[in-house]
């Protein structure tokens, strides 16, 4: 079993009546609320954060790339985990990950996978999300109806570019280059392992399986609409005879741990409530732009816009309660988080599992409180989970280099 | 060739069955192309009967929408050109005249440009293809229900009355047709993305064919001031501006739109 610490680094100060008074916290979220001293602060706390997580013994740390909002303050993980590669030494750099269509041209990616890879001394893991519509098609001015074919290329390119050994040609329908020829290339062979985060869309479960990624689902509606869309991609994998390794699946879970039950509810409550009714704040049709999802996908009901579950006035009336019991958050005390977090992996298949620990406006202590209660008395208990089944898509690291 | 009662539709095969298109058709005579706009041609738009009078009314859907196919062959709005007049040869239509709306003027503009001699008028009916920063259009793609129809709509009651804009009470109905939404949009969007300023302006000089423009006065999607630009940028052209009508003057002024354009064609 794998747990990986899991980053989204939002913006903090977004004021109380924001969700009344705006109608996005994604793409045209006004820049008058934005304070760069604050992100100053928080980048530099962030990173402690993650540094902690690195050192208390977490598998993985991750960071992702999300643009023009205040729910997560990376247009670029790159810089993060470069950042965080010198001062780690354990945990991967799992960077969940570069929006492939994005980037022009892909080699972009490729290369700084590259650089990242060897820096690192071979702990990159590369995620490569097709991206959210708020990001790829609003933001960042995509055609919804071809993005997932302009990321497809874009994909082919860069494992191209990591793995044949000559100097190529390229000519794609969205990017052409007479030589290909990066330089560095990555430490870890063939390429650092690939892990596709999703929301929901069927033809990525298929796409994920025929190509023996790590399919990775990261939504926040919780472990119990998790197990709908997870259960849909295991069946996928059935079909093409693939095995179900529990490794080949990630999910993402917010998790806050405390002394006691109570504690948990009193401490960490407010920064919930924050996270759901403020971050998560989208203008339903940022995340929907005609043509995002495939005719299959809208039909299969496994995908809504921001993939939150329940509607935004339904969920900011809901209680403690009903986030835990309905697998929003797991939370509690060591014991009662460690049954729920069995019981999830378990029930989801799951061997790459990712916490969110630092929701919402939570701060730096809160955090560090929070996730060295897990590390200690929760991460232990996880570990020897799916002893039966092999591991092929964690970083192989190089020994650490001299002096 | 027989006039019919009631319109029919049909399907015709291009490129060696790279595209099954959907045609709508009714009535005899010089051959009179509609281009529909972004909200589809499920049904023969009544507003054409008067239309089908006179001419051959062929209107078909386009790549992308209702039944069409083949939408994943066509890039950008040369392709869209081009597939048209390989329609219209298909079809073995003499210099059609040609009425566009919306997104379909757009194509019907590119058409004229690209095929100078292969259209005889051209009727564009607040047509996109042109843009202006200091007024930019409005991006329909994003507006909720509310939003839409009084942009779309001078009267969105009237409209609502005759209903254009119903919500259907069935929960499966209202799937299916968030999903046709879905789909239109989806076809619409993948040549008028992010900003609908897609190279017409280096074209639209070629344009020889005579032009009526027409507009809304109230349109709240593609600003009436467009009007004005498309005038500029086609020679000869002329522009009629209907008052309390939006973007679809054809449904909310159908006499006025009626006499301005039949006027146009019969001349």
């Amino acid at each position: 079993m794998r747990i990986h610490w899991f980053h989204l680094m939002p913006y903090q100060d977004l004021p109380e009546d924001f969700s009344s008074r705006y109608h996005s916290v994604w793409v045209d979220v006004p820049s008058d609320l934005f304070d760069p001293a604050n992100a100053h602060r928080y980048y530099n706390e962030y990173l402690d954060e993650l540094e902690f997580a690195d050192q208390t013994g977490f598998d993985g740390i991750c960071v992702n790339e999300h643009h023009q909002n205040a729910y997560g303050l990376m247009p670029s993980p790159n810089l993060m985990a470069a950042a965080l590669a010198r001062r780690t030494s354990n945990a991967a750099l799992v960077v969940m990950g570069n929006s492939l269509a994005l980037y022009n041209p892909p080699i972009r990616v490729a290369e700084e996978f590259a650089m990242l890879d060897c820096l690192s001394g071979g702990r990159l893991v590369a995620g490569f999300p097709v991206g959210t519509s708020q990001d790829t098609t609003y933001g960042y001015g995509q055609t919804p109806v071809t993005l997932r074919e302009k990321y497809d290329e874009a994909h082919r390119l860069v494992i191209q570019a990591w793995t044949r050994p000559e100097v190529f040609h390229f000519n794609g329908k969205y990017t052409q280059l007479r030589y290909v020829n990066i330089w560095p290339r990555p430490l870890q062979k063939p390429h650092p392992p690939v892990w596709i985060p999703g929301s929901g869309s069927l033809e990525t479960w298929q796409w994920v399986a025929e190509r023996d990624y790590v399919y990775c689902y990261l939504s926040y509606s919780g472990y119990k609409r998790g197990q709908r869309v997870l259960d849909g991609y295991w069946e996928v994998c059935d079909k093409l005879g693939v095995d179900r390794n529990p490794y080949r699946a990630g999910f993402l879970q917010l998790v806050v741990v405390a002394d006691t039950d109570a504690e948990a509810e009193r401490e960490y409550l407010p920064h919930i409530r924050y996270f759901y009714d403020k971050c998560l704040h989208v203008y339903p049709a940022f995340a929907d732009a005609p043509g995002y999802r495939s005719i299959a996908s809208l039909q299969s009901g496994l995908v809504t816009g921001g993939a939150v579950g329940r509607p935004a006035e339904v969920r900011a009336s809901m209680t403690w309660k009903e986030f835990v019991e309905e697998g929003y958050l797991v939370a509690g005390s060591p014991a009662t988080v460690r049954d729920q977090m069995k019981d999830l992996i378990k029930d989801l298949n799951v061997g790459h599992l990712m916490v969110l620990m630092q929701i919402g406006n939570m701060p730096k202590e809160k955090t560090l409180r929070s996730t060295e209660l897990f590390a200690q008395e929760v991460l232990p208990h996880l570990r020897s989970m799916w002893p039966e089944w092999e591991d092929r898509w964690y970083p192989r690291p190089v020994t650490a280099v001299a002096g | 060739m027989p006039s019919s009662a009631v319109a029919k539709t049909e399907t015709v095969w291009l490129r060696n069955r790279m595209f099954r298109i959907q045609v709508w058709e009714k009535g005899s005579g010089r051959p009179l192309l509609f281009l529909h706009g972004g909200s589809g041609l499920q049904e023969w738009p009544s507003w054409l009967d008067p239309f089908a009078e006179r001419f051959r009314v062929i209107a078909p859907q386009h790549p992308g929408f209702g039944e069409s196919t083949g939408l994943e062959h066509l890039d950008d709005f040369v392709d869209l050109a081009l597939y048209y007049l390989d329609f219209i040869e298909e079809l073995g239509l003499d210099r059609p005249d040609i009425i566009g709306q919306s997104f379909g003027g757009n194509i019907a503009a590119e058409i004229a440009a690209v095929g100078t001699r292969h259209v005889g008028k051209l009727v564009l009916v607040a047509p996109t293809g042109l843009w202006s920063d200091d007024e930019p259009a409005a991006d329909w793609f994003v507006m909720g229900r509310e939003e839409y129809l009084r942009a779309v709509w001078y009267d969105p009651e009237a409209a609502l009355a005759k209903g254009w804009a119903s919500e259907p009470q069935d929960r499966e109905e209202r799937a299916r047709q968030n999903l046709e939404r879905a789909q239109r949009g989806a076809a619409e969007g993948k040549f008028l993305w992010p900003i609908p300023d897609k190279g017409l302006k280096k074209r639209i000089h070629r344009i020889k064919a005579p032009t009526l423009l027409v507009w809304g006065v109230s349109d709240g999607l593609v600003p009436p001031s467009y009007g004005r630009l498309f005038q500029q940028s086609i020679a000869g052209s002329r522009l009629v501006m209907i008052p309390e009508a939006g973007h679809r003057p054809m449904i909310e002024q159908p006499e006025a739109f009626r006499e301005a354009v039949l006027a146009f064609l019969q001349n």
